[in-house]
């Protein structure tokens, strides 16, 4: 997988240590504070600068379990990094993500482990679906001593982080890593290839748990039902990232690939089939730049990396023989509408279309008390959905954010699960 | 027309950047490649009875990822023969004659004295050094710092010296003392033309918590060593000015302490020095940095208006006083400039834990840049120490309407002290 060589590179000793060094140890960081799990950013690099690794990256665990495919995968640009007061004086912000790499990577090839479950308080949670979220939720409760089963619909855990996240940004291999060592404190029964509403229902849930996190995340890519989407060639993105990262992905002879949407999916998708050899790689986004969804640090570097853009416009029919040759278009307004005359066609033997994903909630539909908002779960800001006992967090109920917000949300509903479980009967 | 040329007790030289004597001065082709690169003058490697170095000489104090902020050695004088040493000194000095070149010596006798200054004087040197300051392995055999700490045995030997010399006589004056003075009087008393100081400070630099030795470590063994580089600045400059500023001392310095740059310089020159010696930050760096002293000396007097280096030998020493001469009633106030602040709040976090809880996050909870509460700052500077942003923290001045008043004043005349601040 050459192809997919990291974006950012591990740090050697050397380099840690300088630029842990450059870190000023503000106090009250903004880092820390534009971190959803509120890593103490400040006191981690320190320990690094000190040659503690082990304080550092318990520190990095101690706020975010997931710290180390954050560390991979977080968007620093908009967050931590982002924060640092070295922007304001016009110096590079501190690596942050490249330094939590370091000390996590560091705590894995060390075996390094932290943190123990609590004395056993006799009750039960069910956690929905077997992703980041969930993972994160799971932990924190075995640290309050309470009993986990994940109920995993996949073959594994680690959700996104093994199925969807960009290879250029991490393996899956380290996603399902991961995910075994936050069961390594144990008490975590997990059951995969279970499928809530099938293998176990709703009241079967309630009956045999104390409380239920829901992380299921979101659905199936969206369709976008124009003609000749069903032919050979086109696919919803986040299914065919997944399928690329376990390798059933054969690109040989495509020559141009369009990818339809303007968030970050569009990007991964357009940057993995650069990567994979595709020469002609588009974007075809109904907004302009300006408007796209999508980080503009990620748009950059796939425009570094040879793709291009058509903004202001959409595809109105897929054409081909078996499989698809081109792409029909037309150019669209300042509200997105289409321009009467100004068809044109792109063409394309790989179409991906990132225009979102469909969302799950209605599945606890028939639950009185839980509410939804087009699919999508509504909490309060402790993850309490509307129904006694019942939580949720991550993609499902943030609409889909990224990692960090998953851990974030799964670390906060595990508190307000601890405190309903610790206040009373169910 | 800036004239750089300087004098330290009737050695000359055509500016007052000397290397001193240290491994950077151990031969010939040394020397004559850092006059060729600028230096005004070099002080041979301390030449003596040679001796057996040991491996693992020079250790290193790095702190916040900044590496040799101190530095540290346990190599001892030459070992070279003795003859090699004055045959390339004789060399160096026809080909350099308008730089300054010392020899310095450090040997025990009375006889070996007058011998090795002999040879020194016919090999040319422009002046000699006696070293009685070294602190590692010379002083266990009664030589360098053993010398420098006892002043009846410095005054006696130096007085030998001076007898025996036709070349001025710098007396290099060890730091390991608890007051400089009586040393530097004694070899005033043995009739010494000027003092070098200070040699290195006696030192452990560090230890290998891994392998619990000494670190640097000779077989396992380590042993204290000499202290010098940057780190050690702040206290050759006290040392140096506890000299200049007496009434009673009356020789010329030659200063040594920890100068890197051209400012350092500066510093030791404006509080007495009429030349200053360099040796780590050339181990550190090589010859070359005295390019950079000498064109920021040149500016700085320029700037200054200073034709001659004699202008500003000891500018700042009246300014230099003891603790009661200072004005109680003097009262200054951080400022931030909201308009430079990146919002890091060190001086926050400074003031709240190390110093006095005046500066204080802003009311808006989305503002960043802190707040002085000035009625309780004390002036203590510490907020400006720690911030990032030169020029963004200032201490300001405060017109308190309360004169000038030190305790000694106070406690002689009863004058008025201004209301204590951030003492509640």
């Amino acid at each position: 997988m050459t192809a997919f060589a990291d974006s950012k590179p591990p740090l050697t000793s050397a380099q840690a240590m300088a630029e842990a060094n450059r870190c000023l140890f503000c106090s009250d960081a903004p880092c820390m504070q534009a971190c959803p799990t509120q890593i103490d950013v400040a006191q981690f690099i320190r320990k690094i600068a000190t040659d503690n690794l082990h304080g550092s990256a318990r520190t990095i665990f101690a706020a975010n379990i997931l710290g180390a495919s954050c560390a991979r995968v977080c968007p620093v640009e908009v967050l931590c990094a982002g924060a640092c007061v070295l922007n304001h004086q016009g110096r590079e912000p501190i690596a942050i993500g490249r330094l939590q790499r370091f000390a996590t990577d560091a705590a894995a090839a060390h075996g390094w482990r932290y943190f123990e479950a609590g004395k056993d308080t006799g009750r039960s949670v069910a956690l929905l679906g077997g992703g980041p979220a969930s993972l994160a939720c799971a932990h924190e409760l075995r640290r309050a001593g309470h009993r986990c089963t994940i109920y995993e619909q996949g073959a594994s855990l680690g959700g996104l982080n093994v199925t969807g996240v960009a290879s250029y940004k991490m393996s899956s291999e380290r996603g399902r890593e991961e995910a075994q060592w936050i069961l390594g404190i144990g008490g975590i029964d997990v059951k995969t290839r279970c499928t809530v509403g099938r293998d176990v229902s709703l009241a079967q849930l309630e009956r045999q748990h104390d409380a239920v996190f829901v992380g299921i995340g979101l659905g199936a890519d969206a369709g976008m039902h124009l003609p000749g989407e069903s032919l050979a060639g086109v696919h919803g993105a986040v299914a065919w990232i997944e399928q690329l990262k376990l390798g059933r992905v054969d690109t040989a002879g495509a020559r141009a690939c369009v990818v339809v949407g303007g968030g970050n999916t569009a990007i991964d998708a357009v940057r993995a089939a650069k990567a994979l050899g595709i020469d002609d790689v588009t974007l075809l986004y109904r907004g302009t730049q300006a408007g796209m969804s999508g980080y503009a640090h990620e748009w950059e570097a796939a425009v570094l990396e040879g793709v291009r853009a058509e903004w202001c416009a959409m595809p109105t029919a897929f054409d081909g023989a078996h499989r698809v040759a081109r792409v029909q278009c037309v150019r669209t307004d300042s509200k997105k509408q289409p321009i009467a005359g100004s068809a044109f066609n792109l063409p394309a033997d790989l179409v991906l279309i990132a225009i979102g994903q469909g969302t799950l909630g209605q599945q606890l539909a028939p639950l009185e008390g839980i509410k939804t908002e087009r699919g999508r779960l509504i909490v309060d800001a402790h993850g309490r959905l509307g129904r006694k006992g019942w939580f949720a967090g991550g993609d499902c109920s943030n609409g889909g954010k990224e990692v960090v917000n998953a851990a974030a949300e799964g670390k906060t509903a595990a508190h307000a699960i601890d405190a309903y479980l610790r206040g009373g009967s169910k | 027309m800036t004239d750089l040329s300087a004098n330290t007790g009737g050695i000359k030289s055509p500016n007052p950047f000397w290397l001193a004597s240290a491994p950077p001065t151990n031969s010939a082709a040394q020397v004559q490649r850092a006059f060729d690169a600028g230096w005004g003058g070099a002080v041979w490697k301390t030449l003596g009875i040679p001796i057996q170095n040991v491996s693992s000489r020079f250790g290193a104090l790095n702190a916040r990822g900044v590496p040799a902020l101190g530095f540290n050695n346990i190599e001892l004088i030459t070992d070279r023969p003795l003859a090699t040493n004055f045959k390339e000194i004789a060399e160096t000095k026809r080909k350099y004659p308008a730089h300054a070149l010392v020899v310095s010596l450090m040997v025990e006798t009375k006889a070996e004295w007058q011998d090795i200054i002999k040879r020194a004087c016919d090999a040319g040197a422009d002046g000699l050094e006696l070293n009685f300051g070294c602190p590692h392995g010379m002083c266990e055999r009664g030589m360098g710092s053993a010398v420098g700490q006892e002043p009846r045995v410095n005054q006696e030997i130096t007085s030998w010296a001076v007898e025996y010399a036709k070349v001025p006589v710098l007396v290099k004056l060890t730091p390991n003392v608890s007051d400089i003075l009586p040393h530097g009087l004694a070899a005033q008393r043995g009739g010494a033309h000027g003092i070098s100081l200070i040699n290195t400070i006696k030192s452990i630099v560090g230890v290998d918590v891994e392998n619990f030795r000494l670190d640097p470590h000779v077989a396992g063994r380590g042993t204290n060593g000499g202290y010098c580089g940057a780190a050690v600045k702040p206290i050759a400059l006290h040392m140096v000015s506890q000299l200049a500023h007496s009434q009673e001392f009356k020789l010329p310095i030659s200063g040594i302490g920890g100068i890197c740059n051209w400012r350092d310089a500066v510093e030791f020159i404006l509080l007495g020095s009429s030349s200053v010696q360099v040796c780590t930050e050339v181990m550190l760096r090589g010859y070359r940095v005295v390019e950079d002293m000498i064109e920021g000396l040149t500016q700085y007097m320029r700037r200054h208006k200073f034709e001659r280096l004699d202008a500003m030998v000891g500018k700042v020493l009246p300014s230099f006083t003891d603790w009661g001469n200072l004005d109680l009633n003097y009262e200054t106030v951080a400022k931030i400039d909201a308009t430079t602040c990146i919002g890091c709040q060190l001086c926050l976090v400074a003031c709240m834990d190390g110093a006095h809880q005046c500066i204080h996050p802003a009311a808006d909870p989305t503002v960043r840049v802190p707040v002085v509460d000035e009625a309780e700052c004390v002036g203590c500077n510490l907020c400006q120490i720690v911030c990032p942003v030169p020029g963004c923290i200032t201490m300001a001045t405060v017109d308190n309407g309360f004169a000038p008043t030190t305790w000694n004043q106070h406690e002689h005349d009863g004058m008025p002290l201004r209301p204590k601040k951030g003492s509640h």
